[in-house]
């Protein structure tokens, strides 16, 4: 067959076609996977949570949302809370994470929902920073003394070659734990750990 | 060309990485891990051999002054589409490419052979190319992210060859993917050339 010629009309009619069959393509892809990868990140949510909380079989409640976007989870373990880096400055952007915290604020477990930094190395955090790793942060309490990387004068070792990351997300470790203090759950629980401990004081009352 | 010597062209002759050098970023920039690098070599290869096949069926309708922005469409599209799939079947692949999968768009080699291969050979051949071309690239970045693997880790596909803390991070870093490739590319050229 004969190549088309390379006239005004002719680019115009076939740009548009081919432009038309390829949003017609993306809208039919989009339209076959949107189910799955929403029950992926519904699945994915739900067993971080779980996760972070250290708990199989934890009720997933209705979620609290912030003006930040910041997202809580009030369970009887503890709060999950959704939280991203407060100046977006990982490597990649969009570092989402979901920390859990106890009643005592202390962090429980975490996991990374959204990532992208570099593979081999921004990518580690999801492993450097639980417990036993080299910069494990599970049970400490950013709510009392925010946390930051030995480079800044903090305690928590930063991901080698990757220190960006590791600012970002304990960044980001730090906003959910100010946005878990003024959790209901939590000052609900704080207070009445402290009953427990004054127990004489009948704070009951 | 009969069509076995197209499909091993791209292998060995001409290997996109190793011989052409084209594709040099998510050559380097993958290849941190064995498995990193055989997935982006895989990912390339379904967009390469599907948009090679497309390409090449629809060349006589493409007038040659906009052949560039239709070829840059047909694949975005494709590469848009494998990256739904990939999110809703391979989370896992996902999870450690992300970033690169859709960096595939502006992979050189696709271009290159939509380009040099497919608008000027039949669909079949074209295939054929596809197929070639993208072995030889995921050969590439799956031995050269084995070697940085080794060399940085210690470990490749999840087997243990020595310790981690003899590892030689550089290796894992930017700087020692150009080392190791370019010792790669010294090696097979010397191999080549005997």
């Amino acid at each position: 067959m004969k190549k088309l010629k390379s006239s005004l009309v002719n680019m115009v009619i076939v740009l548009t076609v081919i432009t038309l069959c390829a949003g017609a393509a993306l809208a039919f892809a989009n339209d076959m996977t949107r189910g799955p990868i929403e029950a992926i990140n519904k699945k994915n949510l739900e067993d971080g949570i779980r996760k972070v909380l250290g708990d199989d079989k934890v009720a997933i409640p209705e979620p609290r949302t912030l003006e930040d976007g910041t997202v809580i989870y009030e369970t009887e373990k503890g709060a999950a809370v959704q939280a991203q880096d407060p100046q977006n400055a990982s490597f990649g952007g969009d570092l989402t994470i979901l920390v859990g915290f106890n009643k005592q604020g202390d962090i429980m477990g975490y996991t990374i929902l959204k990532t992208n930094e570099t593979p081999g190395l921004g990518a580690k955090a999801g492993d450097w920073f639980q417990a036993g790793q080299k910069g494990d942060i599970i049970g400490k309490n950013p709510g009392q003394k925010p946390l930051s990387v030995t480079k800044d004068g903090g305690e928590v070792d930063a991901i080698t070659a990757s220190t960006i990351t590791s600012r970002s997300f304990l960044r980001a470790v730090n906003a959910a734990a100010a946005a878990c203090t003024d959790s209901e759950a939590l000052t609900d629980a704080l207070s009445a750990a402290t009953c427990q401990d004054d127990a004489h004081k009948k704070c009951n009352d | 060309m009969n069509n076995l010597k197209v499909l091993i062209n791209g292998i060995v002759k001409e290997n996109p990485t190793f011989v052409l050098l084209l594709g040099m970023c998510p050559t380097l920039g993958t290849t941190s891990s064995a498995l990193n690098g055989m997935s982006m070599g895989l990912a390339t290869m379904a967009v390469l051999i599907v948009s090679n096949f497309i390409i090449s069926s629809i060349k006589s309708l493409i007038p040659d002054m906009v052949r560039i922005p239709a070829f840059i469409v047909v694949i975005a599209s494709l590469v848009t589409i494998l990256q739904m799939f990939i999110k809703a079947y391979a989370p896992e692949i996902d999870k450690s490419l992300g970033l690169f999968i859709p960096l595939i768009v502006v992979n050189c080699i696709i271009l290159g052979r939509a380009e040099a291969f497919a608008a000027k050979n039949n669909p079949f051949s074209s295939i054929l190319d596809g197929i070639g071309m993208g072995l030889g690239f995921t050969i590439a970045l799956t031995l050269l992210g084995a070697v940085r693997e080794i060399l940085g880790t210690g470990s490749v596909f999840g087997f243990t060859c020595f310790s981690e803390n003899y590892g030689a991070l550089v290796f894992v870093l930017a700087p020692g993917a150009f080392i190791a490739l370019g010792y790669l590319i010294a090696i097979i050229n010397k191999v080549r050339g005997n």
